[in-house]
């Protein structure tokens, strides 16, 4: 139960940290808030040669609003912040909602957003949080051989970065920097809920949804994403189209559950069966939709 | 106190603080951030020790059970010296081995100082991230309930969970 040997490197700035990611001689993995990695280290399930550590790098720390209004929030930001930060609680506040489904919050005070995306973890909260807001994430690397300029950034649509369990669209030399969350529209609620076995224990099912109504009362626009309702943090677009261009009535909201069991994938292990999980999903979809649209409403 | 020296990056806070500084009021039960035990404060946040390098406290403050009792280093705690916090334990039987108080006394200080009023609901989800196998977990939420309400009515008492 103790971490193989590691070369560390202390990373003082961005390009530190790159530099050190980009050197394909030595393994290296970050660091960030290492509330999955130190743990995989500690069972040496994980044995990288090197360790870079992001946590003094004051710029992966920022909390600010975007020019378009929308929240940008550098990787090293905190799940706690997620809870505390007043411009988070009131510009995403299914952020908030679900930070304390996140374990305890001696690892909230650890665990970071950067960290949790992309583990690419489909047990985990955050990444379908971020997927039913519509999130991007922002990703940086040292310029390869032949490109100019010192740094090489990108930006990706958050459903285009889960690849499988466990598995991101990142590459060695790459390091997820910030998430970008585009502002909501008057007219949006959210909601987050999920079952475990024990309070901060991975959720046997989770559920995150957004809805939009106009003037009207009628749907316009519906996201749901599942916590381990598949091999990876997945959005749910065939339930949630059932919902736009009607109003969320009980019917409808139920009909959208169903279908959201339908077409998820979850799997069975010894804490829950397939059937029970697909129940979860079923009653936490329709439980959080009706949520979303109550909020919606308000 | 201020330490100084080197370390091989893969030591655990947890075994820096036991091993390197002698302080053994921090526990090591788990060593996978699950049972609670060895939690301690990095900056005032209470924090998985095995979940941390020794090296990431460079330049921080950490703060050990040991730091929670008014008692001059290298002399035994006497009763008289021993925080509210673990006064209450004491009282509420909210111990019997002991082996997980440590971490639940690092967690309840954190707590009270954000959270000086909680509700039972509060206190439980905020110890939720302990594991005891003696006391069946009531009486340690009625020991941070009444540690609570006597840090409430402690004026002169100048703690810092009194801080309105």
């Amino acid at each position: 139960m103790k971490p193989p040997p590691f070369d560390y490197v202390a990373a003082a700035d961005l390009d530190e940290a790159l530099e050190a990611l980009a050197d394909a001689s030595v393994e290296t993995r970050p660091l960030a808030g290492g509330q999955s990695l130190v743990p995989m280290l500690n069972f040496r399930l994980a044995a990288p040669e090197r360790l870079v550590d992001l946590n003094g790098i004051d710029e992966l720390s920022r909390i600010e609003e975007t020019e378009d209004g929308g929240l940008h929030l550098g990787a090293m930001v905190r799940h706690r912040q997620l809870e505390r930060d007043p411009l988070i609680v009131r510009r995403t506040p299914l952020l908030a909602e679900a930070a304390p489904f996140i374990a305890h919050p001696q690892i909230r005070s650890r665990g970071t957003v950067g960290g949790s995306v992309a583990h690419a973890d489909p047990a985990a909260e955050l990444p379908a949080v971020f997927l039913t807001l519509g999130a991007r994430v922002r990703i940086a690397r040292r310029s390869r051989d032949g490109e100019s300029g010192s740094r090489a950034e990108r930006t990706l649509a958050l459903d285009d970065f889960f690849l499988g369990p466990f598995f991101s669209a990142l590459e060695p030399d790459e390091l997820l920097i910030a998430i970008e969350v585009p502002p909501s529209t008057p007219g949006e609620g959210t909601a987050f809920d999920e079952v475990a076995r024990r309070r901060g224990d991975y959720a046997l099912a989770g559920v995150a949804a957004r809805m939009r109504l106009n003037s009207g009362g009628v749907c316009e626009e519906a996201a749901i994403s599942l916590v381990n309702g598949g091999s990876t943090p997945c959005l749910m677009r065939e339930a949630a189209r059932t919902l736009v261009g009607a109003e969320p009535a009980p019917e409808a909201i139920g009909a959208a559950a169903a279908a959201c069991a339908e077409t998820s994938e979850p799997a069975a292990d010894m804490h829950a069966s397939e059937a029970y999980r697909r129940h979860l999903i079923r009653t936490l979809t329709a439980r959080v939709v009706s949520r979303a649209a109550a909020r919606a409403r308000t | 106190m201020a330490w100084s020296g080197e370390v091989e990056p893969r030591l655990l806070l947890s075994d820096f603080l036991r091993s390197e500084v002698g302080l053994t009021g921090t526990h090591v039960g788990c060593e996978h951030g699950v049972c609670g035990a060895c939690t301690v404060q990095l900056d005032g946040e209470p924090v998985r020790a095995c979940l941390m390098f020794a090296v990431q406290i460079d330049g921080h403050e950490v703060t050990t059970v040991e730091g929670l009792a008014e008692t001059p280093p290298g002399e035994a705690i006497s009763v008289e010296g021993l925080h509210p916090i673990q006064q209450a334990l004491h009282e509420a039987h909210g111990l019997q081995c002991g082996f997980c108080t440590p971490g639940i006394l690092m967690t309840a200080e954190a707590f009270l100082r954000e959270n000086p009023a909680p509700s039972r609901e509060e206190i439980r989800e905020a110890v939720s991230g302990h594991l005891c196998r003696c006391t069946g977990y009531h009486n340690i939420v009625e020991g941070v309930a009444l540690a609570a309400e006597r840090l409430a009515g402690d004026g002169a008492g100048a703690d810092e969970g009194d801080e309105p």
